[in-house]
């Protein structure tokens, strides 16, 4: 008995303190993935449903839908290709380098963490994809969060949501810096240790502001929902909802930063 | 006895399989919270009808599997589930001859046990829970447990697993 705590302690203190399991947790998740897709049997048929079994009116629908929406972002993407000419060419006059557009990997989550206070998604995307930890996640809307352990074929990730989850960001509209960190409920943010005097409203922008050199610069975090000063605060208490739709997403991408973050991010802040 | 011990280790296995399925189904809002502690209950229950043969290295494995599929720290449902199979083989004795009412009772504790460990562990991890919520599953898992034993009583029979 007193030979079982030993090694569960041992296990803990190695896992919590040293991150010393990454090999042997990785094994195991890929031994394990039949249970996760044993689970997944009832969205499964949930998707096949929705596949097999619309209505011809339904799909029309959603194609002319669809059509418009393509027409849009089509309609401002030939603005895109200008602008960047021209954003290249600026940034040749002030002697940095091109900015490059990011590379993405389209993942299917095909598993959430079951405790409800733990904010963790399971992707079909692994080593064999060339998925690294650390790797930054976003949805059509904005960051998710990033990848903590790598397998074979899956990946877990850690949204931004997650209690131990922090990113850093700044104000779209001044530039003002600050740590958004997870509080375990899935559309709340908190921004910590901002100055009462500090210029942040409801309804700024947060975007990653690359700091910390692990999430490329410039993608949409949150929004900020409430600003409390109290005079008797040294801090203001700001609360901000995800722009990503963090329990909706099935489909999600992985970011390939091109380069060195760090490299990149600097040259950003330097032109911008 | 010997002989007889070798009998039926596939019954267990998937009965463990089983419950780490429903462990990790996917569930949103409330359900989420109310989900009972399947693996907790199917370990109890082996603990009790089989002590000698499931005890703490079962436990150990298991809590091990779960920490994987939970991505929890490695040891904390191990260390909680070895807690539960500990004092469930204490009062082994006594929980067979309970009324099934006195039994949930029983596994309403057990299960408490379970969760508050779990909570310290994650509270040293940064991931502490912020209400009692967390305590529900103590609730679901005593009004599941009546299921749980009903069901694997009636397929260690059928299986004659001893």
């Amino acid at each position: 008995m007193g030979l079982v705590a030993l090694v569960v302690v041992g296990l803990l203190v190695a896992d919590l303190r040293y991150s010393q399991l990454g090999t042997a947790r990785a094994f195991l998740d890929t031994l394990l993935i039949p249970v996760h897709t044993v689970a997944d049997i009832p969205a499964a048929i949930g998707r096949w449903q929705e596949r097999h079994l619309r209505s011809r009116s339904s799909l029309m629908e959603d194609n002319d839908h669809l059509s418009r929406e393509n027409l849009v972002l089509k309609g401002r993407l030939q603005q895109m290709a200008s602008l960047q000419a021209n954003n290249a060419r600026l940034r040749a006059l002030l002697n940095s380098s091109a900015l490059l557009r990011d590379d993405v990997l389209v993942a299917e989550v095909i598993g959430v963490a079951p405790d409800p206070v733990r904010h963790q998604l399971l992707l079909d995307k692994g080593g064999s994809d060339d998925v690294y930890a650390g790797q930054p996640l976003i949805d059509a809307d904005g960051l998710m969060g990033q990848v903590i352990e790598v397998s074979e074929f899956t990946s877990r990730v850690l949204l931004i949501t997650d209690a131990t989850h922090s990113v850093p960001v700044q104000v779209n509209r001044n530039g003002v810096r600050a740590v958004a960190e997870g509080t375990g409920s899935l559309d709340l943010l908190e921004v910590h240790h901002v100055a009462a005097t500090t210029d942040i409203a409801e309804g700024d922008l947060l975007v990653t502001s690359g700091l910390g050199q692990r999430f490329p610069i410039g993608y949409p975090v949150a929004t900020v929902t409430r600003v409390e000063r109290d005079p008797g605060q040294a801090f203001a208490r700001i609360e901000a909802r995800p722009a990503a739709a963090l329990d909706r997403a099935r489909h999600v991408l992985l970011v390939f930063a091109r380069g060195d973050v760090a490299e990149v991010n600097a040259e950003a802040g330097a032109g911008g | 006895m010997v002989e007889q011990q070798a009998r039926g280790y596939w019954v267990i296995l998937s009965s463990f399989l089983l419950a780490y399925v429903l462990a990790i189904v996917p569930l949103t809002g409330l359900a989420a919270w109310l989900r009972p502690e399947w693996l907790a209950l199917v370990l109890i229950y082996w603990a009790i009808a089989l002590p000698y043969r499931v005890g703490l290295a079962t436990a150990m494995l298991a809590g091990l599997g779960m920490d994987v599929l939970e991505g929890a720290v490695i040891g904390q449902n191990m260390l909680a589930l070895a807690l539960v199979v500990l004092l469930s083989r204490l009062l082994y004795q006594r929980l067979r001859v309970f009324s099934i009412g006195q039994q949930a009772l029983t596994v309403f504790f057990l299960a408490g046990v379970h969760q508050l460990v779990c909570q310290w562990i994650q509270t040293v991890e940064g991931a502490g829970a912020r209400s009692l919520w967390f305590m529900l599953p103590a609730i679901t898992s005593a009004v599941f447990w009546p299921l749980v034993l009903v069901t694997l009583r009636r397929a260690r029979r059928h299986f004659e697993v001893y």
